[in-house]
């Protein structure tokens, strides 16, 4: 999510070939370096939809189709 | 006689024009600075729109089929609380306001913002379908992070309760029309 352009395409790739999954992980990297917020949307046992907020990349399940930045939450007006 | 007032008035013209010629070029030069200053990128309506339109699309993939319902319905989401008796409403760009859905009692706001750090002067905010999937996805993955980072105020700060309960009750007459109930999942 980008303020003013709404949703951007990082990168793509498939985590099972090596070269894509390196340019997913630094690409990764590079969103949380810029202090955005990464979260996987995912469906619970119970059927509810619910984020999962990432820290890293190892954190991301591996069949997981995309991965969410978003800026980091800050109080609002006082 | 009229030799003279000729004379006088050439006098009186060139003296006017060394005081008034400066000035019409000041104006114009801040004229034309100020066109110069002028952002080269200006609101686009059509930009805003087409990143609303990806926004919704992207809110409606991540959330559930009763959700993106209420949000296209209603203009606002309920997302339950991870203690029991508690939900929250969100809206775009307006406080998180945290009530008891039983008694309709408002609880809290919670102010919260997600401002773009990586520009030096601050930036357009995100369109309102991705402020809502923001404090969507904040909410359902660290309720208490993001709670912890909100400013806590009471019902009425910033988002008229009045309002808020009509919310409820839209909502409450929403479900019913659609089969469901107010108790958590």
């Amino acid at each position: 999510m980008k303020p003013g352009h709404g949703e951007v395409l990082v990168a793509e790739g498939d985590v099972d070939v090596p070269e894509e999954e390196r340019e997913l992980i630094e690409a990764f990297r590079r969103q949380l370096d810029e202090g955005l917020w990464a979260a996987v949307p995912k469906t619970t046992n119970n059927g509810r939809r619910e984020a999962s907020m990432v820290k890293s990349f190892d954190e991301i399940p591996r069949d997981a189709d995309r991965v969410i930045f978003f800026p980091r939450a800050a109080g609002g007006a006082r | 006689m009229l030799l003279a007032l000729c004379a006088t008035g050439i006098v009186v013209g060139a003296l006017l024009a060394e005081v008034i010629v400066p000035r019409i070029n000041d104006a114009l030069s801040r004229r034309r600075a100020r066109r110069k200053k002028a952002p080269l990128v200006g609101y686009d309506p059509g930009r805003e729109r087409r990143a609303e339109q990806r926004a919704r699309q992207l809110l409606r993939s991540c959330v559930n089929e009763e959700e993106w319902a209420m949000y296209r319905d209603l203009g606002f989401v309920r997302v339950w609380g991870r203690g029991d008796g508690y939900a929250y409403l969100i809206y775009p760009h307006k406080p998180i306001v945290a009530f008891v859905p039983q008694t309709r009692e408002l609880l809290n706001e919670y102010c919260v913002e997600f401002p773009d750090m990586s520009r030096p002067y601050g930036s357009a905010r995100l369109p309102d379908s991705d402020d809502v999937l923001a404090k969507w996805m904040a909410l359902t993955g660290d309720e208490h992070g993001l709670v912890r980072r909100a400013n806590l105020h009471q019902p009425g700060r910033q988002v008229d309760p009045k309002a808020v309960r009509r919310d409820l009750w839209r909502l409450s007459a929403w479900e019913k029309t659609r089969g469901g109930s107010v108790s958590a999942p």
